[in-house]
């Protein structure tokens, strides 16, 4: 069997990291997304079902509904060996447990956010300061949205003041690398 | 181009792949994560006796892909895909490198190959 690579072979595969997109419905997730992935964005989509789903139970699969999400992702292949993914996630209460799971071995991610909408933000901030998920604050500057500076920003989200803020424009490429580079580099500053 | 705003559905029945996987919902062997990557051990004209869906992940992973690309690729949930590699991990057919554990920040080498590939891609 030599056309089998084994297990014990030596295989190397990359190393994958992810960043989390996040932000209220709207904000410009996908745009980001879009913005700095080498493939369009991809959709996948997780079925949300109770847990303790009867397993075997296939005569009862038609009455069961189940919800599903969508998540946008993208992908930086930044060298042969190492991979990063950007995860888009929707920003519904309701869908907490699917962030903990998306949450769970990121970096950490980007929180955007609308001056013009800026206390739908709060959830989602809450969300990573208390899962203690390193995040930047970017806000996406839509046309004609309030012109803010970022210390007005982290004022008005009562943000730790270590917490990054910046500016961007989603829809821009060299803006948005900017905005994951600072994010690596709040990571980087972070006691280990 | 503008999108369209994407709603998500409440309540979409959805059979078939919890048939697919014979109502299975959690992986036979291994943990899959969204970011898992794959690479199969065969090419793909081995797969005789696989159900479709999961011949169409070993041609899908000739070269290491993420599940989270195989769920899309397969246009079924990343849950479902899970399940299939989690069978075809027992039977060999693939391999997989898991991504770093839960709160396992990646490590400072990695985060700055990241900033400079970032930097000069
Ligand atoms: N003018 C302007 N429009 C933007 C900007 N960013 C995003 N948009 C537009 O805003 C709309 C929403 O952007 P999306 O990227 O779909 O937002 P999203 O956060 O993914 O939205 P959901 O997934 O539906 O929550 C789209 O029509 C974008 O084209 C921006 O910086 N300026
Ligand atoms: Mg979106």
């Amino acid at each position: 069997m030599d056309s089998v690579r084994s297990d014990a072979a030596p295989v190397v595969l990359p190393t994958a990291v992810k960043i989390l997109i996040a932000g209220h419905f709207g904000v410009g997730k996908t745009t980001m997304v879009g913005a700095v992935s080498e493939i369009r964005p991809l959709r996948t989509e997780e079925v949300l079902t109770d847990a303790g789903i009867g397993v075997d139970d296939l005569s009862g699969v038609e009455a069961k509904t189940h919800t599903t999400v969508a998540m946008d992702f993208g992908r930086i292949t930044i060298s042969r060996d190492l991979v990063l993914y950007l995860f888009g996630t929707p920003g519904q209460d309701r869908f907490s447990f699917l962030w903990d799971e998306l949450a769970s071995g990121a970096i950490g991610a980007v929180v955007l956010a609308d001056t013009r909408r800026l206390k739908e933000s709060f959830a989602c901030i809450d969300y990573f300061e208390e899962r203690e998920t390193p995040f930047v604050v970017a806000v996406n500057c839509f046309d004609g949205g309030d012109r803010f500076t970022p210390a007005d920003v982290q004022l008005a989200l009562n943000l730790d003041p270590g917490t990054p803020v910046l500016l961007c424009d989603a829809r821009d490429r060299t803006s948005s690398r900017t905005v994951l580079v600072a994010l690596l580099q709040h990571v980087l500053s972070l006691p280990v | 181009m503008e999108a369209p705003h994407e709603q998500w559905p409440d309540a979409v029945p959805v059979v078939r792949p919890y048939a697919m996987t014979s109502g299975r919902t959690t992986p036979v062997r291994g943990a899959f994560d969204l970011i898992s990557i794959v690479l199969a051990t065969r090419p793909p004209e081995h797969d005789d006796g696989l159900h479709p869906e999961s011949a169409q992940i070993i041609r899908h992973s000739q070269e290491p892909v993420s599940v989270a690309e195989l769920a899309a690729e397969l246009d079924l949930p990343a849950g479902t895909v899970m399940v299939l590699l989690g069978d075809l991990l027992a039977q060999r057919l693939i391999v997989t490198r898991s991504p770093t554990p839960a709160r396992g920040v990646a490590s400072r080498p990695v985060l700055e190959a990241v900033i400079h590939g970032l930097r000069t891609l």
